[in-house]
């Protein structure tokens, strides 16, 4: 321990060579040889001793065996088993009630075997962590750029001047600037511990600029006082250098706290968003809530869920199907609903409320009548999948930017849609006053059925993006109506983007409150001040404007 | 209430039900084929209950055009204000065996009764916030409301609002109401066991007096002088405001009354079904209970008492029997009866003697 670490002397490039004759060895050494020795030292990993077993693993590691890091892997997944039978060391697959079994030397498959016929290796904690150093610095050399950058993530949670030399060493090798950077930091938590004040000064700057609680907590121990009054280190100038790190570090920390708060905030608002603009249009067009519009959605991801189903190969490319299918089924059941139930009910908009809320428990039932009651698993496409990494504390799922980037793109295609089509013209004059409108040669039940089409479609597509964060099941879509119709209210009625800032607005609030009040409690807090906001403003954040006919 | 056929039909009823009980349940030995089972009178004091629940609705919303979807709210706190007391009755013989925690509260590991269990140890204070909580609510939300002009489908949206955040608050475990499981395992009401079957036709009886009493009064409200105001409100706001009545604060009088009849309801419920919990505050329940009354016919008040024993008569028949049509059922209900029976199912019989 406490080996001091010197960039200008010759133990680098000597270890480096070193460990040439390593290599060659492993490379020209008889398969026979190598073989014996792999054997020998499993044998004493199988052993009771755990401080031999401990020596038996550092062996194999040094064995530069192919073999060598299936095996220990299996060893720490508490696959690795010996057979009772004959002694010879095999992984096991679980299948039912037995186990698949392969010998770990040569790799063939035996079949296979009652749990009864086998003895696990068995580790202790200080060995399986031990195991997973082992098997991180193993990894080091893997062609994957992620996999290296787990296993130095490993290293660094556990460094050791070993391990720091073994850093080191890959260190000029590599070419990965992430791999790098984080290689170059769990450097500086190791010398942070070297006797020489500069070597120590050089890496708190070198760890200033990573903002991970693993650093933040080794930087907070060299500032805190011991309980007899001295410190943990003893440099004055140290320690203040560790201070301001550590207040760069909680700043950046809370800034990217901030925002990944405000990320989820946008990407729950951009759900909403989605969710209300078909039942922003309906509310504004008719004045009549559509109680159905939840199980729109519903539909929507159901239609994800079969298109799935029909082209099971072709995954990646199933939501450009899905997309337009939901639009037209979803649609098409808003048109029907509006030319089967709400037309006969002008002018008596609770009576509307009652008879589509009864369409949608029918619907429900529906589906859990085909579906199953049970919630179905949309897959992700893999270009949805995985995350865009802004720095080691903040990373954005791809899933939720490309919502939050469909909810924009819907609502320029809707803006477009009411502001230069002509039905839009329709569509606003229509919600502006309908009687006018009616008087000027606007045919407003036709325009009141494209209208319900329209949103239903909205919400159709909506549900299709929803597939993708939440289950589907026959109540996706009741949960909705409530906020939907809050986002609304909120926003104004019959007001694009009235809806888009009360959507995104709620969204962040309840984020925001949800780390100090709880989530059922920010939700309900979020209603409550809705209700109050309400008193203030009773047509929302941005009223209609014109001459609105008062009922 | 000399031409109030309906009305009267719906004492008569309801006091040879009485009769029927009595003699039927407690005179007969439970040998004889007449006898009537504890159970189906117990299934017809819950009906009992929900007709009360029903005609507070038909009140506000048949009568002064508010629709609230938020009536099974006032209806669950008048019933965890019930539950409450009967907990508190249980005393030391819960699973724990704690002398005043009760079960739940001693899983939670807490030490102390919350101060709002005190008192309700007592029966009379447990029926004062029986009509004081869902009132005071209604007082302070209907002020909110209608101070602001909130109507129509707003009201609606906000009253389901109110009843959704208060199902989610009742289904946290640190409130204090025994989170998801609510309030069960009662034992007996003034040392009297609950399960006995004197005690249940007690409550059946006690739950028709309420209902009638109760139709009573609401026929008495809208009978009233107040009461033709409110219609006129329903049928003209703006004119009934420009005439210089204080619309909000007939809407607001009207709403308290309703949500405590509500209340009412839900406290005489809870010992008959054994338990309160709070999916009774979902907005499925308060949704139903508006078709209750569209089924019997709104506006008529005994419409509202045949709509919810005629739905729920149907619900136990079809949830025993074919559980997955139910929900169909329950559906097409919604749509049939609002589009070709808006007046209900009463107006069949009303409308050759007389028109609406």
């Amino acid at each position: 321990m406490g080996l001091p670490f010197h960039f200008s002397t010759p133990p680098r490039w000597l270890i480096v060579l070193s460990l040439v004759p390593l290599w060659l060895a492993g490379a020209f050494d008889t398969v026979q040889a190598q073989t014996r020795d792999f054997a020998a030292y499993l044998e004493a990993l199988a052993g009771s001793d755990f401080k031999q077993k401990g020596e038996a693993m550092d062996r194999l590691a040094a064995l530069q065996d192919p073999r060598m890091l299936p095996m220990l892997q299996a060893l720490l997944d508490g696959r690795l088993y010996s057979r009772k039978s004959d002694k010879r060391f095999v992984t096991a697959e679980r299948t039912g009630r037995d186990f698949v079994i392969s010998d770990v030397l040569t790799d063939q498959v035996l079949g296979k075997v009652a749990k009864r016929k086998l003895a696990k290796i068995s580790l202790n904690n200080p060995l399986r962590t031990k195991l997973r150093g082992i098997i991180a610095r193993l990894h080091i050399h893997d062609k994957n750029p992620s996999v290296r950058l787990l296993a130095v993530a490993e290293i660094a949670r556990n460094i050791t001047p070993e391990s720091g030399l073994l850093l080191r060493e890959t260190l000029t090798a590599e070419q990965d600037p992430k791999v790098l950077e984080a290689m170059r930091v769990a450097l500086a938590l190791l010398e942070i511990q070297s006797a020489d004040k500069k070597t120590r000064l050089e890496a708190i700057v070198t760890l200033s600029g990573e903002p991970s609680t693993e650093v933040r907590n080794r930087l907070a121990t060299l500032v805190e006082q011991r309980p007899d009054g001295g410190y943990v280190e003893a440099e004055v100038e140290v320690r203040e250098a560790a201070a301001r790190a550590l207040k760069s570090i909680d700043l950046k920390m809370s800034l990217y706290g901030l925002l990944e708060t405000t990320f989820f905030g946008l990407s729950l608002g951009s759900v909403l968003v989605l969710a209300s603009f078909g039942l922003a249009i309906t509310f504004g067009v008719m004045g009549v809530i559509n109680m159905a519009h939840g199980e729109m959605l519903m539909l929507g991801a159901y239609t994800t869920y079969v298109v799935q189903l029909l082209m099971p190969n072709h995954v990646d490319l199933s939501l450009f199907v899905a997309i337009p299918a939901a639009f037209l089924l979803a649609g098409l059941a808003g048109m029907l609903i509006q030319l089967g139930v709400i037309r006969y009910l002008y002018g008596r908009p609770l009576e509307t409320l009652l008879a589509t809320f009864g369409i949608s428990l029918f619907l429900q039932q529906l589906v859990r009548s085909v579906f199953s009651p049970l919630n179905r698993s949309v897959s992700t496409p893999s270009w949805m999948s995985g995350s865009l990494e802004i720095s080691s504390a903040l990373s954005l799922t791809y899933n939720r930017i490309y919502i939050l980037a469909f909810g924009l793109l819907v609502f320029a295609a809707l803006l477009v849609i009411l502001k230069k089509t002509s039905l839009g013209l329709h569509v606003r004059a229509v919600s502006q006053n309908r009687a006018m409108a009616k008087a000027m040669g606007i045919r407003t039940t036709r325009v009141d059925a494209l209208t319900f089409g329209l949103g239903s479609g909205i919400a159709g597509v909506a549900g299709v993006a929803l597939s993708q964060l939440t289950n589907v099941g026959p109540n996706l879509g009741q949960s909705y109506i409530v906020d939907t119709f809050m986002v609304v209210v909120f926003g104004g009625v019959g007001n694009l983007w009235g809806t888009l800032i009360g959507g995104l607005s709620l969204g962040v609030a309840n984020k925001f409150l949800e780390p100090y009040a709880g989530a059922v409690l920010a939700k309900i807090l979020i209603l409550v001040l809705i209700i109050i906001f309400i008193q203030k403003r009773p047509r929302g954040l941005f009223p209609q404007k014109g001459r609105v006919a008062e009922s | 209430m000399q031409r109030d056929r309906g009305g009267t039909a719906v004492l008569i009823l309801l006091a040879i039900g009485i009769l029927l009980v009595l003699i039927l349940n407690l005179a007969l030995p439970e040998s004889s084929a007449l006898h009537l089972s504890t159970y189906t009178v117990t299934l017809w004091g819950k009906y009992l209950c929900y007709a009360l629940l029903a005609l507070a609705v038909d009140l506000i919303w048949g009568y002064c055009g508010i629709m609230s979807l938020g009536h099974g709210a006032f209806f669950a706190l008048g019933g965890y204000a019930m539950g409450m007391y009967l907990m508190r009755q249980i005393g030391d013989r819960g699973v724990y065996g704690h002398s005043v925690l009760p079960d739940f509260m001693v899983f939670l590991n807490w030490k102390e009764l919350p101060w709002y269990w005190y008192g309700f140890d007592q029966f009379w204070f447990a029926m004062a916030m029986v009509v004081l909580v869902p009132g005071t609510l209604a007082l302070v939300f209907g002020w909110l409301a209608f101070r602001s002009r909130v109507t129509g489908v707003y009201l609606a949206i906000i009253t389901q609002a109110m009843t959704y955040a208060l199902m989610l608050a009742f289904f946290r475990n640190d409130m204090g109401f025994g989170g998801n499981n609510g309030l069960t395992d009662f034992k007996d009401i003034f040392g009297i066991n609950l399960q006995a079957d004197s005690t249940r036709v007690a409550f059946f009886i006690a739950s028709a007096l309420a209902l009638g009493l109760g139709y009573v009064t609401c026929r008495y409200v809208v009978n009233s002088k107040l009461g033709r105001v409110v219609v006129a409100i329903r049928d003209a706001e703006d004119r009934t405001r420009f005439l210089g009545y204080k619309v909000d604060r007939y809407k607001l009088w009207l709403f308290v009354l309703s949500a405590v009849l509500a209340g009412i309801a839900g406290a005489l419920y809870v010992p008959q079904v054994g338990i309160i919990n709070p999916s009774e505050f979902s907005p499925l329940n308060s949704i139903e209970i508006v078709i209750w009354v569209a089924v019997g016919g709104r506006g008529t008040l005994y419409g509202a008492i045949v709509g919810a024993i005629l739905v729920n008569y149907a619900k136990t028949f079809f949830t025993t029997a074919l559980p997955e049509v139910w929900l169909f059922a329950l559906g097409a209900l919604f749509v049939l009866v609002t589009l070709f029976l808006p007046q209900g199912v009463v107006a069949l019989f009303r409308r050759k003697q007389e028109p609406a």
